[in-house]
């Protein structure tokens, strides 16, 4: 009895403790409940939850192999290491406040290494703006252009900050699907397979329609939009009137010699599309995060308001880095040496190991023409073990995940995560793995394989 | 700055932009005529474009202005600070995202050092949110905490002639059922003013009778000169639980460039501002966030000592400060004398400068003194109505602000230019 009596006492100290000496419970309590009422603005809501959490906690408790999130496992390139290492050791001038729109050296070469890509004229200081990474670059546009009850198109499925970025700018999401073709026996899928129906495409375009947002190489089904198919995207755009956000931060990882074309190069386009791109993901610098938007000045007029009216500047010796990086790629850019070139190429092997070992497994994977990623179909799985626990109503692949995790120690990402709530039960037989994983990271994961192998037998 | 979060915050009460969008099936009209009807800004941005440090940051980048203008170190951050962050360019996994809510070395370090000033255990993950800069802090707490015809009453000031206060009847008319926050600025910027036990309880009071909330920028916390003392509001009773804390590495190691800054407060609010952060920008770089973690761990370690970076930083800038103060009197201005911060405020009307020749005769004196200074005596500062509403525009219109967190060579070239203003001027 003492001992309860202790453990009370220990619970309605624990809210006095935080007071000075000399509130009163009944004052504490009050202002708990108080409190309690509604706090948060109306543009949170829908766009709280985070999909991310439960699987990053998940894969260290059960000390898997991670191949879900997208960021290597590797160190950068030794040019950009290099590069930073040299911008946070020189001018001490770097350690304050460069130019709010980007430190100059970045936006000249940035001005300069696109313009010749997009064969468009671009002026460092009108047409290129420094963000907290490419997810800063969307938010960005978004608050800039999106008005309440404004549609923007988004092709699904999509990297999921989309449609909650949509949502808290008052937008009205609308969803068409890329939609797989029968494939034929004994072959695997191909991310090119993946397409667009032309009419349902053009029917999702209203005179509520502001923006479609376009993201080529796609994450997470790895397509590379072809030059017809943003013809047809951009006729849209142009015949509506809409501004196209392209996010082309997987450009480089391109493989088995596809292209990659930026929808702003194509006539009529550069008017009406911001194009956002990444240093992490160009120079496999993650933590930099330094992205930029580049576009034309009618437009780039108001993501500049919304940057100096939300974080102002980005840090500085980041963009330095990035600045010498490209610099260094400009002098090597189209030759065997160039980090633009030889990165693909590793990666084009890791992912083609990778797809080798899983299908050991039973696993389909859909092979990606770009990005960092490769879904794999589970449906065999899923008609073999349809009951994996979860809660009620959770997608199939989010129960597959759990159980991979947990029996088998590898993390992918469920990719109903990528689609609209609507279509997640539709979706749900499909895992999204990244490749860009060091040598021992894909050892790592063989040796989990070869034991999934070994429970697979009879 | 203030200004534009509270345009951001009052759209409602401004006059409603109309955005027409016409079909053009109807009109008929070419492709590129049709765009400029169709693709315009949003609503939320309208009257946010123009930006005074954007304006004046521009003028004085010319090398031969001595400026004095934006809050910007041109001093080196301590030697500690640039060794920690030579060490971690070479640890690579620095070089990929880290937790979206802040660097767990980070966040654990910024909690160890305020559960000492807070006298109260702080939880490193759910009471504190790394963020881009102070300024990024304000945003999401602003993003996250008020709605559209929530009121704040941010520039309810009335200064008396010699003592700069908040008249407290004044402020407490300006809260109602529908005020949700108040900003609170100390040390404050430009004033310099840094707010007193009785007046921090003045709107303590205020805050709990009408549950409202308190966004408590202390950017220059440790900026703080003798007989004065920073107080944080939210160690007041009854604060903790409705108080946001706004800190800044820029402005504590005068490290600006880093962007970097924290907010603290109770989870029921902070948790609002991780849902802004993983809409906005998601996660912070990492690099910097640990060689920020480290310094910390320098600093908290000997918090008592002389040589703790939160103490020497104010001696040495007490000296600048007083030096500065001395320049601006021998111009025959009356400088405000700040008790922190970096700024110092001067009403320069008295040296009659002739700005017959400054374009754009609408701009408020200041803003033409300033350009006119910049042109003419190569000495840039910052108009103080900058920092004001429409309301008290007219009263802050003839001061002007400096900033002296400079070396002293900076310093000694302001001299040289006084010194020639005076010979001037006799």
């Amino acid at each position: 009895m003492f001992r309860n009596a202790a453990a009370i006492s220990l619970q309605l100290m624990g809210p006095l403790q935080r007071k000075k000496a000399g509130a009163s419970v009944t004052r504490c309590l009050h202002q708990t409940l108080t409190m309690a009422k509604r706090v948060q603005a109306r543009r949170l809501d829908g766009i709280d939850h985070d999909p991310w959490v439960e699987f990053v906690k998940m894969a260290s408790e059960f000390d898997a192999v991670n191949l879900g999130q997208g960021f290597p496992d590797f160190p950068p390139p030794d040019f950009a290491v290099e590069a930073f290492q040299h911008a946070l050791s020189s001018d001490f001038m770097l350690n304050q406040y460069t130019r709010a729109f980007g430190y100059p050296p970045l936006t000249k070469i940035l001005a300069s290494f696109f313009g010749k890509l997009l064969g468009q004229e671009i002026d460092p200081l009108k047409n290129v703006l420094v963000t907290v990474g490419a997810y800063g670059a969307l938010f960005t546009a978004f608050q800039a252009l999106v008005e309440e009850g404004d549609e923007v198109i988004i092709i699904e499925p999509f990297f999921d900050c989309y449609e909650p970025m949509t949502l808290m700018a008052g937008g009205h999401p609308v969803f068409v699907t890329l939609k797989p073709g029968p494939t034929r026996d004994g072959e695997l899928d191909s991310s090119s397979n993946w397409q667009l129906d032309p009419t349902e495409l053009a029917s999702k375009f209203t005179s509520h329609t502001k923006a479609l947002i376009l993201n080529t190489p796609n994450n997470p089904v790895g397509k590379v939009f072809s030059k017809a198919e943003l013809e047809l995207v951009a006729s849209l755009c142009q015949q509506h009137d809409v501004i196209c956000i392209a996010d082309e931060v997987y450009q480089w990882l391109v493989y088995d010699g596809y292209q990659h074309v930026s929808i702003a190069s194509l006539p009529g386009m550069w008017e009406r599309t911001l194009t956002i791109g990444s240093a992490g993901k160009t120079f496999s610098a993650t933590g930099w995060k330094v992205g930029w938007v580049l576009g034309p000045d009618s437009l780039m007029k108001h993501l500049r308001t919304v940057h100096q009216n939300s974080i102002y500047h980005c840090p500085t010796q980041g963009q330095v880095a990035v600045a010498q990086s490209f610099e260094h790629e400009q002098l090597h850019f189209g030759q065997p040496s160039s980090y633009f070139a030889q990165f693909p190429q590793a990666m084009q092997r890791t992912r083609d190991q990778m797809i080798c070992s899983l299908q050991s497994v039973g696993l389909k994977p859909v092979v990606p023409q770009g990005s960092y990623f490769f879904m794999t179909d589970i449906s065999d799985f899923k008609s073999k073990m349809p009951d994996l626990p979860g809660d009620v109503d959770e997608p199939y692949d989010r129960r597959f995940i759990k159980w991979m995790i947990k029996t088998k120690g590898l993390v992918a990402i469920p990719v109903s995560t990528f689609y609209s709530v609507p279509h997640r039960k539709i979706f749900d037989h499909y895992v999204r793995f990244c490749f860009v994983k060091d040598e021992s990271t894909l050892q790592a994961m063989d040796e989990k394989l070869q034991k999934w192998k070994k429970e697979l037998r009879p | 700055m203030f200004l534009a979060q509270r345009r951001l915050c009052s759209l409602e009460s401004r006059a409603k932009f109309l955005k027409t969008i016409y079909s053009s099936k109807i009109l008929g009209l070419p492709t590129s005529a049709k765009m400029s009807l169709k693709i315009t800004n949003a609503k939320r941005i309208e009257g946010l474009d123009s930006n005074v440090w954007i304006e004046f940051t521009k003028l004085a980048a010319d090398p031969s202005v001595v400026n004095l203008g934006q809050g910007l170190p041109d001093i080196s951050p301590p030697v500690y600070v640039k060794e920690e962050l030579s060490k971690i360019a070479a640890i690579d996994s620095l070089n990929q995202y880290t937790r979206g809510f802040g660097h767990p070395s980070l966040v654990k370090a910024l909690s160890c050092l305020y559960e000492k000033i807070y006298q109260k255990q702080i939880n490193p993950n759910k009471e504190i949110l790394v963020t881009v800069g102070a300024y990024g802090s304000l945003f999401n707490t602003i993003q996250g905490l008020i709605d559209e015809g929530d009121e704040k009453p941010v520039d309810g000031k009335k200064w008396s002639s010699s003592d700069w206060t908040l008249d407290p009847q004044e402020l407490a008319s300006k809260f109602n059922s529908k005020t949700k926050a108040i900003i609170l600025n100390t040390p404050h910027n430009p004033i310099g003013k840094v707010y007193t036990k009785e007046e921090l309880q003045v709107i303590a009071d205020l805050c709990i009778k009408y549950d409202t909330l308190c966004i408590s920028d202390e950017v220059y916390e440790w900026l703080v000169y003798t007989g004065n003392k920073h107080v944080k509001i939210a160690t007041f009773p009854g604060m903790w639980e409705r108080t946001i804390t706004i800190g800044s590495a820029g402005k504590t190691f005068s490290v600006t460039g880093w962007k970097l800054g924290w907010s603290i407060g109770p989870n029921h609010l902070i948790k609002h501002l991780q849902t802004v952060q993983q809409n906005t920008v998601y996660t912070c770089a990492t690099p910097l966030q640990e060689a920020l973690a480290q310094a910390f761990w320098i600093d908290i370690k000997r918090m008592d000592d002389p040589e703790c970076y939160f103490n020497s930083l104010p001696k040495e800038l007490e000296v600048k400060r007083d030096r500065m103060i001395h320049l601006l009197e021998s111009l025959g201005l009356k400088p405000i004398v700040p008790d922190g911060g970096y700024f110092i405020i001067a009403d320069v009307s008295s040296l009659d400068a002739d700005l017959s020749d400054m374009k754009d005769s609408n701009e408020p004196y200041d803003y033409k003194f300033v350009k006119w200074m910049t042109k003419n005596k190569k000495l840039s500062a910052i108009p103080v109505s900058a920092f004001c509403n429409t309301e008290t525009k007219l009263q802050f219109e003839k001061f002007v602000r400096f900033c002296f967190i400079k070396k002293d060579s900076t310093l000694d070239a302001a001299e040289e230019i006084i010194k020639g203003w005076n010979r001037q001027k006799s």
